[in-house]
């Protein structure tokens, strides 16, 4: 099962590579991982996914929860929540090929944030699953380069992760 | 008080009541080291390898309860006190070890004797810290200790770099009396429901087990334990690192359990209905192939550690807190109860647990002119038993023919390394030991391989007067290695065998002190006896033991506790079942 984990960390120099160690160490799997400070500045917001059948994701959240820096930390696929990741994508825009691209931007509903003689360059935001069905729709000798942040993730309603 | 950052850290020292620093100077920690010098209240020893220093401290920790401390230099002196620091770490001991750093400027720019402490501890520290800043340095040493003591034990590394110990540069000196962390809380009390489902377990069992480990002993609360048993009346297990926590020889006490356990304790365990774990961390030497282990049974688990409940093995009653509190509740649940347990059945299951128990699994044979490990073992509990003792071990067949034959009457008594299995670990963690009870009897019994690791800490026993016991039982092999190859390559003694090995008592005696050397049984509880009466004196004893004896009972690694080999020498050879 894949699970999106939210981690408040301290924003100590050194905390990052805890929890990366601590998953290459006890040999858990990330797909991706994503930290920035938040508006208080002394801590971090990571967004891990991982995938684990639920005695693996319990060892997870326990490891995860025992680093000295974890300050609080929420399994979000436990209940409803909003993911979105950005996407950038250079793609090879031809003469010919510039209206349906553009038109295919507009469908996913991204922008088009550079632009040479030969080149598109897109942002998209959404679910992990939209970008892939952006990759998926357009021809692969297109694709130039692509950078993914790797999903954010809150919760829906009134429930926050915080202090 | 305005202090260089070299005096607070000596300061912070005696503010935690530090009596004891085991450590190794070094360019990066000089400032620390002329701090240390003038002053007299904060003792340090001067070991002679920085490995040495964290099993020194570890020792000291494991038999007194308080954490140890060690200072070493940064670079080699940070990585040689790696070993030291994994060792702590895989038993939870707390250790505070304090590293020098190259100056700050410098940190990453491969400087003469730099290496990245932080980075190379990390997976083997309960918490770590890099010191930027002379004024976080007095904060950092107080959180240092109370993470190192607090919840689960574990090992804290502060690293220090050089410019934060100027002792050009004072600050005003605070000392935090207490610390207060928002991302650390360890918890306490168990869930009082919890351990009332514990208790209706508990009272309904027809075949109940405690089997309790480490936890116990670290969290004092041994004299709860024996309390539970004295109430119950229930049969009770111990893993290596938790002999003692009961008196090994109570009746109820059924010996260690797992791969080298007794006969007794892994039937039971294989038939149990219910299984109390008590600060036991169901690791695989203790419970063999998972699929096999404790088919029958409810478990109950406690432990301060959640991330120790259900890792192996899945678990119904976990509770959550210090076995100790957990207990004394425990104790109260029960007493508040009408009916006690059930009494018919677990009359019927001490009948079946001694039916196993006659089959004396851990009986050897001492007619032959060498002498027996298990012989050698037996001798020193004849000789010590009696007064303050306290026995430490390296690993490998000696270390569990001791697991086997000391019975162990108090917790904190058996000091060895379970674990990470770190040989080495026997001699410098005596030392520690002995520092804290000078007037106490401190046996190292070891190897002829494990002692190599570590023979160079007979300097610092005769530096400081240690008067520990070195109890050497050699067989010229790595025992346990050679009795694997035996059973499990055919008798391909690969590199096994210790070809070259040194004259123990000229060497003993090359740094001023006492050997002697054994080679028939006649005599060797004269000798100990000897040995034990020279109080004041650090004596090496090399006892020549048979080199084809075996540690039985065994479980091959990725069997079940109904699948033991025991020794030949029982009538009803091989895999009973």
């Amino acid at each position: 099962m894949r699970h999106v984990i939210s981690i408040l960390l301290e924003n100590e120099s050194g905390a990052l590579s805890r929890v990366a160690g601590l998953f290459s160490a006890r040999g858990y799997n990330i797909e991706s991982l994503t930290v920035a400070p938040t508006e208080d500045r002394t801590l971090s917001r990571m967004t891990l996914v991982t995938r684990g059948d639920e005695a693996i994701i319990e060892q997870i959240t326990k490891q995860l929860n025992k680093l000295i820096d974890t300050v609080k930390l929420v399994d979000l696929s436990e209940g409803p929540h909003i993911e979105r990741e950005l996407m950038i994508i250079k793609v090879r825009a031809e003469k010919n090929m510039r209206d349906e691209l553009k038109r295919l931007s507009d469908i996913f509903r991204s922008n088009i944030v550079d632009v040479t003689d030969s080149t598109y360059t897109l942002e998209m935001t959404g679910d992990s699953d939209k970008l892939d069905a952006f990759i998926k729709v357009l021809d692969e000798d297109l694709i130039l380069e692509v950078v993914r942040s790797g999903p954010l993730g809150i919760s829906r309603g009134n429930k926050r992760l915080s202090i | 008080m305005e202090l260089s950052g070299a005096e607070i850290v000596v300061q912070a020292l005696k503010d935690e009541g530090v009596e004891y620093v085991w450590g190794y100077p070094g360019g990066a920690v000089l400032h620390i080291y002329d701090a240390l010098f003038q002053q007299g209240e904060v003792r340090h020893i001067l070991v002679r390898h920085e490995q040495a220093a964290t099993h020194a401290a570890d020792g000291y920790a494991r038999a007194t309860g308080k954490p140890g401390v060690v200072l070493v230099t940064s670079g080699p002196g940070a990585t040689n006190a790696v070993t030291g620091i994994a060792t702590a770490f895989m038993d939870s001991i707390p250790l505070v070890v304090l590293t020098g750093q190259v100056p700050t400027p410098v940190i990453g720019s491969d400087a003469f004797q730099e290496v990245d402490t932080v980075g190379i501890t990390r997976p083997c520290v309960k918490h770590n810290f890099l010191v930027r800043r002379l004024e976080d340095l007095a904060e950092t040493i107080a959180k240092a200790f109370y993470i190192a003591t607090t919840g689960r034990p574990g090992p804290v590394v502060v690293d220090i770099p050089k410019d934060v110990t100027d002792p050009s540069v004072k600050i005003p000196y605070h000392y935090p009396k207490k610390i207060e962390m928002r991302s650390y809380n360890p918890v306490d009390k168990g869930h009082l429901g919890q351990v009332k489902k514990a208790v209706d377990l508990m009272l309904a069992a027809e075949r109940p087990v405690i089997y309790t480990g480490g936890g116990v002993v670290l969290g004092d609360a041994s004299e709860q334990l024996r309390e539970l048993i004295e109430v119950t009346g229930f049969p009770v297990t111990n893993t290596l690192m938790g002999l003692g926590s009961v008196s090994g020889t109570d009746k109820r006490f059924i010996g260690m359990l797992g791969m080298h356990g007794t006969y007794e304790a892994n039937m039971a365990m294989h038939e149990t209905d219910v299984l109390i774990a008590i600060g036991a961390r169901f690791d695989d030497r203790v419970t063999g192939k998972i699929a096999h282990f404790c088919p029958n049974a409810k478990i109950v688990h406690i432990d301060v550690d959640p991330a120790s409940i259900s890792k192996t093995v899945r678990v119904d009653v976990p509770i959550v807190g210090q076995v100790k509190r957990v207990l004394k509740d425990m104790l109260k649940v029960i007493a508040e109860r009408k009916s006690g347990p059930n009494r018919e059945a677990l009359a019927q299951w001490w009948e079946r647990i001694d039916g196993w128990r006659g089959v004396q699994c851990l009986r050897y044979d001492q007619n032959g002119d060498k002498i027996k490990p298990q012989y050698a073992v037996e001798t020193l509990y004849k000789v010590t038993r009696d007064g303050e003792f306290y026995l430490t071990s390296d690993v490998g067949q000696h270390q569990m023919f001791a697991a086997q034959f000391y019975p162990f009457e108090k917790p904190r008594r058996w000091i060895n390394s379970g674990g990470l299995g770190t040989m080495g670990f026997g001699l410098p963690a005596a030392m520690g030991v002995q520092q804290a009870f000078p007037d106490a009897q401190v046996c190292c019994v070891t190897g002829e391989a494990s002692i190599l690791m570590c023979i160079q800490e007979m300097a610092t026993c005769k530096q400081y007067n240690l008067p520990v016991k070195v109890l050497l039982l050699n067989n010229g092999y790595m025992g346990m290695v050679r009795q694997w190859q035996e059973f499990f390559y055919d008798g391909r003694y690969s590199h096994s065998y210790v070809d070259a090995l040194p004259d123990f008592v000229a060497l003993t005696e090359s740094f001023g002190h006492v050997g002697m050397r054994v080679e028939k049984p006649g005599d060797l509880e004269g000798a100990m006896r000897e040995a034990f009466a020279m109080k004041d004196r650090f004596v090496f004893l090399d006892v020549v033991v048979d080199p084809a004896e075996n540690v039985y009972p065994m479980i091959e690694a990725g069997k079940g506790h109904h699948e033991m080999h025991l020794s030949p020498h029982l009538s009803s050879d091989r895999e009973l079942a």
